[in-house]
């Protein structure tokens, strides 16, 4: 059942994320982005990190795309044209592009030759206090210099937009 | 009763199949409902009669009205963009009635010895989820607005996009502080944290909880909620002088209903958080052996009063339809007091009278208020509530890491 | 508590905790307490008490590892740590900021700009590099290089008038970002091959791995790239001549020169600390990149006209000197990069500032024409920019020469003689292109431009970058054995 569920939402995954490249309206990606967080939300909540998943939920497909469907929708922007690309380009790009993939997952596959094996549900370590907990003990420093990062983004959006000074 | 039968009944799946089908069925009754009892309280607040015609008392209108919605033509305007305006509604009431799959409406129970939890699934991250729901319902009416190919949906879609993302804060920074004296976010645990009474007689719900009173948050959280579902006074995105019907102009038959169901599924999801995170969910408000008999009480004198006004028939069909609702309600009253229904049925009475008050406040406010004008809406989100819900979000840290 | 956040904790993180206080507080300064455009002018005396302090923590930190005689000081359960070479990149930080600071003073009157917000953010940068310096886990590094990152973005964009500042800004915003993946992915990997954050554990568990591992190649290959990006070699470098350029100009001398140390430290730490004994894995790989740096930033810089882009080109050729030491990997090598970048920040900023003091209202002046004839107009700037010129390609007895004296001393050393052979052919090329600008400044006729003004805050800078090109190029002994003290290991 889990696996069933993990290749679902992964297959989901990736052709949403294919999508998002694939689509010319900018809605479509957007929505097709939202997409991909949701199934990976999913595949968080599979691997037993419920947190992780609905923070990925809450913050990614619900905050941050909201605000994006939002702009492009303020901004009307319509279809992008299709640049005028050879078709020599994409021949050429599209086997190295699955051979650069088929590279990276070979490696990547034989590279953890004796990793555990994720088994469904083992892991129990993604409860809200599991996460608190690692954040701040071990993880103190990380987060702290996190909200140091994030006010600055916030300054950044006030300089770059602020109103001509007189 | 054959052994077999329970254990099936007891399997997990064929449990939350059939918990599945009695929320899903009452849920979408009371949806439809709740629409007639807002048309009524309404109505008789502004001193008219509302729904007469269909059944007595109106009370079949809602029926009526799903045959019309159902029937009616579904209008595909040539100008939208099909896949967008299509998928819109679904999304919506999608995300909407999902959340009713996370939400107890009462503690463990044991049906012929099967125990189980009011409740369809306990998530242990439940409130969490909720507002992933909320998160994400507000997709469905920014892609209504955008894909209408309609200024005033556009500028719906926008408006309700910008205020559910603005109202969001201080709801979930509402939500937060009686989290940290629950210290929970399985919703099942938050309301069970709520059990008991304090010095014998104050119910420990989270708005009277000692040592940080959550009311302020009870406060700030039902502000959040009438914006969140675009209720009076904030329903600015569907503003009928301005915008004719905002992002749902431009739909009809089913999809319009869809929205509606949507709007009246998330009402309902956040009187039913609210209860459960503020009110004690399904603990009663007085100590027990008082508490048991409270919902008999309230049903015979809800009976007796209505067959009294059935022998007293103000109009033609009175004397027939009043004693009838009469009886059924001094049946139900004693149904209260039958022993082996009584750990299901009193913790549904209290737990759904606290939201049929909450329901009943909605649709008071919608009588009352005016609506606010766009920017008064966006300042008050974001110069008061967010504020007021942040400084309140400390205090609660601080006194329940103080005296906790 | 005190388990989680212990006082040596604290003693480690006190230069940038003092750094995001002042950023801060300058930051509520400008809204509160100096609201006349007239006072905003003294928040710079904020930031200078700022650097002063964390300068004063540093210098706590150094004093604290010589009486202790301890080699490091390790905090945040190996998160982060306190030794010579992280003290001795922080102090090249506070320097540069300080420079920056002071020069930017004239140059943001000059562009009626906002102070509070240019000066608070120059704190914040250096609060992110702080932990490019000292941090020793993984998490804290990459959140370090964002920090650093985001606020060049928003400083590259600070001229919101001026079209090319923010076109510059766009284009090294997309392409960061862009970079930043790569390294989230090369960061990400080696967590996933050894299971810590934390480089000590790291350097344990790979130094069980063999060198073949293609897993642990491809990481190298990420985080490589991901890192060169922000040092601005080639082959991605395709950033930084437009950044350079559209910046202001104390931010592009602030870009050059701090952002580019703090990615270094973050080089060395990670590639001669923990990837060690991947040596074989990686030298191949900086060796083409230090080659390309020096090619492609040499070359370009010949056919410049664009001052600011010429010394963009240059910078990326000096990355590619820098990286030299890094291959070499030797005492000799890491004491080069630690002078080189030190020196580097004085001259650099040096020739920055003679462009700022050139600017004034309604004109750039950062063309190579319009030094035209300078030593006629402003003779004391056109013999100022002639001596940072000569420090930058080399030529003793500027600093720049000692810098790359040690360069090319640990190449010998270490018997990387045909690296040495090409670098030694490029300093020739690049002074080829760097004696342009000087025969431009006293041989062509001058020009109708107007002599640069003169302000506190040049006087200050030039005074002190002048003189620590010169006294470091003379006397270059102090400076040798303060770089000598922070070396790894």
């Amino acid at each position: 059942m889990d696996a069933i569920l993990f290749f679902l939402f992964a297959a989901i995954a990736v052709v949403s994320a294919i999508n998002v490249v694939v689509q010319r309206h900018p809605i479509s990606s957007a929505l097709s982005l939202v997409g991909v967080m949701g199934s990976l939300a999913v595949l968080y909540l599979l691997l037993g990190a419920e947190f992780i998943a609905a923070a990925q939920m809450i913050v990614y497909a619900g905050a941050i795309m909201v605000l994006f469907v939002f702009v492009i929708m303020l901004l009307n922007a319509g279809a992008e044209k299709s640049p005028r690309k050879g078709w020599i380009l994409t021949a050429v790009a599209m086997p190295l592009l699955v051979l650069f993939l088929g590279m990276v997952s070979y490696i990547i596959q034989r590279g953890f030759p004796n990793a555990p094996l994720v088994v469904f549900g083992q892991f129990t370590g993604g409860s809200p206090k599991d996460v608190g907990m690692a954040l701040f003990t071990r993880y103190l420093l990380p987060f702290e210099i996190t909200s140091v990062l994030i006010l600055i983004a916030i300054i950044g959006a006030v300089v770059l937009a602020r109103k001509e000074m007189e | 009763m054959n052994v077999d039968l329970i254990s099936i009944l007891g399997n997990f799946y064929v449990l939350t199949l059939i918990k599945l089908g009695l929320v899903a069925g009452v849920l979408l009754t009371a949806l439809a409902y709740l629409q007639w009892i807002e048309r009524k309280v309404i109505a008789h607040i502004q001193l008219r009669v509302g729904p007469t015609r269909v059944g007595p008392h109106g009370l079949l209108q809602p029926l009526a009205d799903t045959i019309k919605l159902l029937t009616k033509e579904d209008l595909m305007p040539s100008h939208v963009n099909k896949f967008f305006y299509v998928l819109a509604p679904m999304v919506a009431v999608f995300f909407a009635l999902s959340a009713i799959a996370v939400i107890p409406f009462g503690p463990k129970i044991n049906v012929f010895g099967i125990e189980t939890y009011m409740q369809l699934s306990d998530l242990n991250i439940g409130i969490l989820f909720l507002l992933a729901l909320s998160g994400m319902g507000v997709y469905g009416i920014a892609l209504a607005g955008w894909s209408s190919n309609n200024k005033y949906s556009l500028i719906g879609g926008l408006r309700s996009s910008a205020q559910m993302i603005s109202y969001e804060l201080p709801m979930a920074l509402a939500i937060a502080s009686p989290l940290l004296l629950a210290g929970s976010l399985s919703l099942r645990e938050i309301a069970e944290s709520q059990a008991g009474f304090m010095l014998g007689f104050i119910p420990r719900w989270s708005i009277f909880q000692m040592p940080a009173p959550q009311l302020m948050a009870f406060v700030l959280f039902m502000i959040a909620g009438f914006a969140e579902t675009n209720r009076i006074p904030f329903d600015l995105p569907e503003a009928e002088n301005e915008l004719v019907a905002g992002f749902h102009t431009e739909y009809s038959s089913m999809k319009f209903a869809s929205f509606f169901m949507a709007e009246y599924a998330n009402m309902v999801t956040i009187c039913c958080l609210a209860t459960l995170l503020f009110l004690g969910g399904w603990y009663p408000i007085v100590p027990s052996p008082v508490a048991d008999y409270i919902p008999t009480l309230v049903h015979l004198a809800g009976g007796g009063m209505l067959i009294f006004h059935g022998l007293q028939p103000a109009r033609k069909w009175d004397k027939y339809t009043m004693p009838v609702f009469g009886v059924a309600f001094l049946a139900v009253g004693l149904l209260f007091l039958v022993p082996f229904l009584q750990p299901i049925l009193l913790p549904l009475f209290w737990f759904i009278s606290k939201v049929g008050i909450l329901l009943f406040l909605f649709i008071w406010v919608r009588a009352t208020l005016p609506r606010f004008r766009y920017d008064q809406l966006m300042h008050f989100a974001w110069a008061f509530m967010f504020p007021v819900s942040v400084v309140h979000l400390f205090v609660t840290a601080f006194l329940v890491a103080l005296l906790k | 508590m005190n388990q989680f956040y212990t006082p040596t904790d604290h003693f480690s993180l006190l230069p940038a905790l003092l750094l995001a206080l002042f950023g801060c507080a300058i930051l509520m300064l400008d809204f509160f307490v100096l609201p006349h455009p007239r006072q905003k002018r003294w928040l710079i005396f904020f930031a200078l008490l700022g650097e002063f302090f964390a300068g004063l923590a540093l210098y706590r930190q150094y004093r604290f590892l010589e009486d202790q005689s301890i080699p490091a000081l390790r905090a945040f359960s190996d998160g982060l740590i306190i030794d010579g070479f992280s003290i001795f990149f922080n102090a090249i930080f506070v320097a540069a900021a300080v420079l920056v600071a002071i020069i930017s003073y004239r140059y943001l009157e000059v562009e009626g700009e906002h102070h509070g917000e240019f000066y608070g953010l120059i704190l914040l940068a250096q609060c992110g590099m702080y932990f490019l310096a000292s941090g020793t886990e993984l998490v804290t590094i990459f959140i370090g290089i964002e920090l650093m990152a985001v606020t060049f973005y928003i400083l590259v964009g600070f001229l919101r008038s001026d079209r090319r500042s923010n076109e510059a800004a766009m284009k090294y915003l997309l392409l960061g970002a862009f970079s930043s993946g790569f390294l989230a992915y090369g960061f990400s990997l080696l967590y996933a091959i050894t299971g810590s954050t934390r480089l000590p554990k790291i350097a344990a568990e790979l130094a069980q791995r063999p060198a073949t591992d293609p897993l642990l190649l491809l990481a190298i290959v990420t985080t490589l790239v991901g890192l060169l990006f922000k040092v601005g070699a080639a082959p991605f470098h395709m950033w930084a001549p437009d950044a350079y350029e559209g910046a202001p100009t104390p931010v592009t001398a602030y870009l050059s020169v701090a952002s580019k140390a703090a990615s270094v430290a973050v080089l060395v730490r990670l590639f001669l600390g923990t990837l060690a004994p991947h040596r074989i894995n990686w030298e191949p790989m900086l060796a083409v990149a230090v080659v390309l740096s020096l090619t492609i930033g040499n070359f370009s810089a010949l056919s410049q006209t664009n001052l600011k882009r010429l010394l963009a080109f240059s910078s990326i050729s000096h990355a590619g000197y820098i990286l030299l030491g890094l291959i070499a990997g030797n005492r000799t090598g890491l004491t080069g990069i630690c002078i080189y970048l030190f020196v580097y920040t004085f001259m650099n900023t040096g020739a920055f500032l003679v462009l700022i003091s050139l600017r004034q209202k309604g004109m750039t002046g950062d063309d190579i024409d319009d030094l035209n004839g300078l030593i006629h107009r402003s003779p004391g700037h056109a013999l100022l920019m002639a001596l940072f010129l000569l420090s930058l390609g080399g030529i003793p007895p500027t600093a720049g020469f000692i810098a790359k004296y040690y360069i090319f001393l640990s190449l010998v050393e270490t018997g990387h003689y045909a690296l040495a052979i090409t670098a030694a052919l490029f300093v020739a090329v690049s002074i080829y292109y760097y004696f342009r600008i000087v025969r431009a400044m006293f041989l062509n006729e001058a020009g109708q431009l107007l002599p640069a003004l003169p302000g506190w805050g040049a006087r200050v800078g030039f005074a002190v970058t002048a003189l620590a090109t010169l006294a470091i190029g003379l006397y270059p002994e102090p400076i040798i054995r303060f770089a000598g003290t922070s070396l790894l290991r």
